[in-house]
């Protein structure tokens, strides 16, 4: 046997066997016994200086062409070992998608709130302040700057909850009007208000009754705001809160505050306007009260009603919020069902 | 006020179907609460003969009627009514047939006999008990001889008509009457309704010798009496009774009937009565006397206070002014002689007396809004006239009169500009002209100025912009345009309290707490709890229930209330926050409360409901809560250390689990457990809950400079583990730690808390990371190692910590 058939051999066989290991380990220790310094190619290279001159380059480029293959061999080796070692781990690794999420902890506000938000968001947009005002209120701005005197018949239409003769928890934020309306200097510009808050009724909480809800009271004043004015703004507030779809309709009213004094309805929700019994079928649902500001508000107020006027309303979040949602008792509102809270949370 | 379709036809052309016309009124005056009509849900209702009618065989009330109802053959019905009898037409409702409450009848069987249907009473048609005649009140109705046999009952009965049922506002009076509506349709159809003007027979005999009357100015500014002798009491005719009972009005008598259909027609309330039940011939409107009762038609009786008016005689009252007859000058079968009352009295009068009698009439409804001051004598004369010929009744010669008032008619100047700068309209002098024409209001132009006359129909009009509003809903609402308010521009936006009050919400909501909105009215023992600060309390003067009777001084208490809502339905994990009013009180003497806002918060059972967690290992403790205040406060980007201080003073708090809050020294709030006791009394699990003046975190500077550099050199960190008395408590070794730390100390953290078995007792042991930067070099090894060796010999000699 020459040297060269000895290599071949060891080429032949030992490519078989690489194929065959089964893990990394074992590749390594092939790869010592094949390659390393005690191998049979080092051995077979150092037998080279028993050949002939003439023979040495050849055998040599023989040898270390077996030596690459045998590396190579056992490299693309070393790859598919560690590629299913690698698959075998990931498939260990397997999860259940479909499991929960992990619970995140997030609260959100009280619909009133989100309605009063979008109210006050889009009043800001047209120039108008957000003021608030007290609720413990006295009678005069509560009642009489507001044109309801001691003993206006319309006072009984409201039962309030006095504290004494004279200051009482306020059943309105119109008195938010007449304070507003003492402080503004209009030689400064208009006077453009939003004022959100609670307010309180002596009334038995039932369904459709509470005695804390909430208002947003409105007012402009100008020396050219009209009625017209008055109505674009309320198809907006309809607009904006319900959707374009919802058209409102004016109908005369009383409020003793305002005059003309009107209602506005608003497009049934349940029925898009053909009648049913949400609506009594009429179609419309009433929404808000409004008016062009009374001269004898102004006037009590120290503004010239000559000169100035304008107008005023006065919207009910608890009222929109049961109406968009279909909420059928107030007093959900206020009792704080964790399980009722939490539905309002989709944006939009 | 329910008007009928037909009455106002009597007066106006109206091309429109009832359901139409109660949209217009709603639409152009006052509120329409329905349209309806009294046969509405009742069929196969008819005209039926009783032919004749034999006992039951087996029972002692009952009758086996032999009914013709226009079919060829008589239906057998069996009656149980007392008043049945033959030859009389009744109301029949046939097999197949729908009644009153929606009952459907059937042919059946009633103790053997085969009934093919029912004869029927009012109410069982529908009518309400309240109206029903007294004498067909237990027994079927008879219908007029000339009704036709299988006809439907309703036209007979007038149940074939509308009502419209408007919901009239105080200041329209005036369309409590049909008259009233009658106008306001004239105006909004530009007809003249065709109103007619009574002419009264009267006989030589002069009223004014029968009677005087004496009325304070004050309290019936109108008093007038008109005497109608030799009347004989009857049923009124059933064209008048269908008019009343349409109305909700019981049919009476010929002259109690007269006096409510005038009422209903001219809004005019009136009152009759029997003259010869009168003592003396002098009748006094005027104050009631102290001690002195009253027995109202109703057969109520009434203490009456010194501030009602009271009609009466030269003895007793005999009617309680504006409100009810008295029973002892009550019209009955006997009466002959009447006096009857057309007056106007004080509303506001009336409308306590009403309150404090607790007795709300027609005649009271309308007294309170207001009545025409000059509709007083004609609502009299028509009264008068009909009981001539409804009753046979003399009128006496002319009106007595005890008070009255000239009625001086309106006069209201505006001008076209003033009315289209209001309304936004471009109306014309021509349009505006019609529309106040049609009103019925006078009205001269001079250039663009309109003089209007407004006459005593309408009382309510008394200024230009009460005009204003008369063209605005004649001419109609709907054609008014729709625009935004124009003029300079303003600006808007929040203030910086309402923004902090905004994002306040927004943080606590991103931590996990849903807002809750509870009530500001509590109980007295609630209102007072988790008090921050001393005051007195704010009760109503007159609550509604026991549960609402105090303002709230602390937000804690309602979030409880809503803890407690919500445990009681198996919800035990509730997250809220609330932002709120509490309201304090220096001293009792002060009357009105000061107002503040906080900001309060409750947990109870888990923030974050993980149910693959142990949920009792998982709910809310001290220090997750306390992690959520800080967030927070941080948030606000307060300036200032933040300091939990421990604190046993909160009756309502558990003593060992609560800190006030302190912001650079300045008191802010207070977190913890509400106490074991506190939670029962409220029955609810454990919870936790922090209360926090929003008041003064927003007055509080703000720190602005939030960003600083990231130091490009790196950082240095030392453990230390401190065996340290279980009293010994973090803030203090922190402080130690702070004091000694040196100028490169940026931060420590607490790592590991650990107090168990092994350790010697009453020890716990703290373990901390010190990091250490310089912002301008590279720190050595040996510039820590020096600032840590003082750290720890301090921490050792003054906190007695034993170095781990
Ligand atoms: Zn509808």
């Amino acid at each position: 046997m020459t040297l060269r058939d000895d290599l071949e051999k060891i080429r032949q066989e030992r490519e078989k066997n690489i194929k065959d290991v089964g893990d990394l380990k074992k590749l390594d220790a092939l790869r010592v016994e094949l390659l390393g310094k005690k191998g049979p190619i080092t051995q077979a290279l150092r037998g080279m200086r028993n050949l002939s001159a003439d023979e040495r380059p050849k055998f040599g480029q023989f040898a270390n062409s077996v030596r690459d293959e045998l590396q190579s061999a056992i490299e693309t080796r070393r790859d598919e070992l560690k590629k299913a070692l690698l698959n075998k781990q990931l498939q260990n690794e397997t999860i259940d998608v479909t499991l929960p999420g992990k619970p995140v902890a997030q609260g959100q506000p009280h619909v009133i709130q989100q309605i009063i938000d979008q109210i006050e968001d889009l009043f800001i947009g047209m120039g108008y302040q957000v003021l608030s005002g007290p609720e413990v209120e006295e009678d005069k701005y509560n009642f009489e700057m507001m044109n309801l005197p001691k003993d206006h018949p319309a006072r009984d239409m409201q039962d309030t909850f006095y504290i004494t003769k004279e200051i009482l928890m306020r059943t309105q934020t119109s008195p938010m009007q007449a304070r507003t309306l003492e402080k503004h200097d209009f030689s400064k510009g208009p006077l453009k208000m939003i004022s959100p808050g609670v307010v309180y009724r002596r009334d038995t909480d039932d369904p459709t009754h509470s005695h804390q809800f909430h208002q947003v009271e409105g007012i402009v004043i100008d020396k050219h705001i009209t009625m017209a004015d008055l109505k674009g703004t309320l198809e907006l507030i309809a607009h904006e809160l319900f959707g374009d779809r919802f058209d409102i309709r004016l109908r005369p009213s009383y409020f003793p505050f305002t005059e003309p004094s009107v209602e506005a309805d608003i497009t049934c929700f349940n029925c898009g306007g053909k009648g049913c019994a949400v609506c009594k079928y009429t179609g419309w649902i009433e929404v808000l009260g409004a008016g062009m500001v009374h001269p004898n508000v102004l006037e009590m107020a120290g503004v010239d009603s000559e000169v100035y006027g304008g107008f005023a309303f006065g919207v009910g979040p608890d009222r929109f919020a049961m109406l968009k949602y279909g909420v059928d008792d107030i007093r959900n509102f206020y009792l704080n069902d964790v399980r009722f809270l939490t539905q309002f949370s989709k944006k939009g | 006020m329910k008007i009928a379709y037909s009455w106002l036809q009597e007066y106006l052309d109206i091309q429109v179907s009832p359901k139409d016309l109660g949209e217009k009124i709603e639409r152009s005056s006052v509120e329409v609460d329905s349209v309806t009509q009294p046969s509405d849900g009742l069929k196969k209702i008819v005209v039926g003969k009783i032919m004749s009618m034999e006992p039951h065989p087996d029972s002692d009330h009952l009758q086996v009627c032999q009914v013709d109802v226009g079919d060829d053959d008589l239906s057998q019905i069996v009656c149980g009514a007392p008043n049945v009898a033959a030859g009389r037409k009744v109301i029949v409702a046939l097999p197949g047939s729908r009644i009153g409450g929606n009952v459907k009848i059937k042919r059946s069987k009633m103790r053997g006999v085969v009934s093919n249907g029912m004869i029927c009473a009012l109410d069982e048609i529908g009518f309400s008990k309240d109206v029903v005649p007294k004498e067909w009140a237990d027994g079927i109705y008879f219908l007029p001889e000339d009704a036709k046999i299988g006809e439907p009952v309703f036209p007979y009965l007038g149940m074939d008509d509308y009502l419209i049922d408007v919901d009239v506002t105080p200041n329209r009076g005036d369309m409590l009457s049909v008259y009233g509506v009658a106008r306001d349709l004239g105006a909004i159809y530009a007809q003249t309704p065709k109103l007619n003007h009574p002419k009264v027979e009267e006989v030589a005999t002069a009223a004014a010798d029968k009677v005087t009357i004496e009325a304070d100015e004050k309290l019936a500014p109108i008093y007038k009496m008109r005497i109608v002798e030799n009347v004989k009491i009857q049923p009124s005719p059933l064209w008048l009774q269908i008019k009343l009972w349409n109305a909700g009005v019981r049919p009476i008598n010929n002259v109690v009937d007269v006096t409510n259909y005038i009422l209903l027609k001219y809004g005019q309330p009136l009152h009759a009565f029997d003259y010869d039940k009168v003592s003396g011939s002098t009748i006094k409107a005027r104050y009631a006397q102290k001690g002195e009762k009253l027995t109202t038609l109703d057969e109520a009786e009434h203490d009456l206070d010194e501030k009602d008016i009271v009609i009466a005689d030269d003895q007793k009252p005999i009617a309680l002014a504006g409100v009810m007859g008295g029973l002892n000058s009550e019209i009955d079968d006997q009466t002959t002689t009447v006096a009857i009352e057309s007056a106007v009295f004080t509303p506001t009068l009336i409308r306590k007396t009403a309150q404090r009698q607790n007795l709300h009439t027609d005649a009271s409804q309308r007294f309170e809004r207001g009545v025409n001051r000059g509709g007083v004598e004609e609502a009299a004369d028509a009264a008068a006239q009909m009981m001539h010929e409804l009753a046979g009744g003399d009128v006496l010669k002319g009106i007595v009169t005890g008070s009255s008032y000239d009625v001086k008619p309106v006069v209201v100047n505006i001008t076209l500009s003033r009315i289209n700068h209001i309304l936004g309209t471009d109306l014309s002098l021509d349009q505006v002209k019609a529309i106040f024409k049609q009103l019925g209001f006078g009205v001269t132009l001079d250039g663009e100025k309109y003089t209007v006359t407004v006459p005593s129909t309408r009382w309510d009009i008394h200024i230009p912009a009460d005009l204003v509003e008369e063209v605005a809903r004649i001419y109609g609402y709907d054609k008014i345009p729709s625009t935004l308010p124009s003029g300079p521009t303003t600006v808007g936006a929040l203030t910086e309290k309402q923004k902090l009050m905004r994002d306040s919400r927004h943080v606590l909501e991103s931590l996990g707490l849903n807002q809750a909105i509870s009530y500001a009215l509590t109980t007295d023992t609630k209102a007072k709890q988790f008090m921050m600060r001393e005051s007195a309390e704010t009760h109503l003067s007159w609550p509604m229930t026991a549960d609402h009777t105090t303002l709230r001084m602390n937000m804690i208490s309602g979030l409880l209330d809503d803890v407690a809502y919500n445990n009681a339905r198996r919800v035990k994990d509730v997250a809220l926050y609330e932002q709120g009013r509490v309201f304090y009180k220096d001293s009792e003497d002060e009357v009105r409360p000061s107002e503040h806002e906080h900001i309060a918060g409750a947990v109870s059972g888990q923030l974050v409901v993980d149910p693959l967690k142990n949920a009792k290992h998982n709910a809310i403790d001290f220090y997750q809560l306390k992690g959520i205040v800080e967030k927070y406060l941080n948030n606000l980007a307060i300036k200032g250390d933040i300091e939990f201080v421990a604190t046993d003073q909160y009756p309502e708090m558990h003593p060992g689990r609560t800190a006030d809050i302190f912001i650079h020294g300045h008191y802010v709030g207070f977190i913890g457990q509400v106490h074991p006791s506190v939670a029962e009394a409220y029955k609810i699990n454990q919870t936790y809950v922090f209360e926090l003046d929003l008041d003064a975190l927003i007055e509080m500077p703000k720190d602005m400079n939030q960003f600083e550099p990231i130091s490009k050199y790196p950082s240095i960190t030392r453990d230390v583990a401190l065996l340290v008395d279980k009293s010994v408590t973090n803030a203090q070794v922190l402080a130690q730690i702070h004091k000694r730390g040196g100028a490169y100390l940026k931060s420590v953290h607490l790592f590991d808390i650990f107090d168990g078995k092994n350790l010697p007792g009453g020890k716990q042991s703290l373990a901390y990371t010190l990091t250490y930067q310089n912002p301008n070099a590279t720190l050595t090894d040996d510039e820590v190692n020096q600032a840590f060796e003082k750290v720890q010999k301090t921490l050792v000699s003054e906190l007695g910590a034993e170095i781990r």
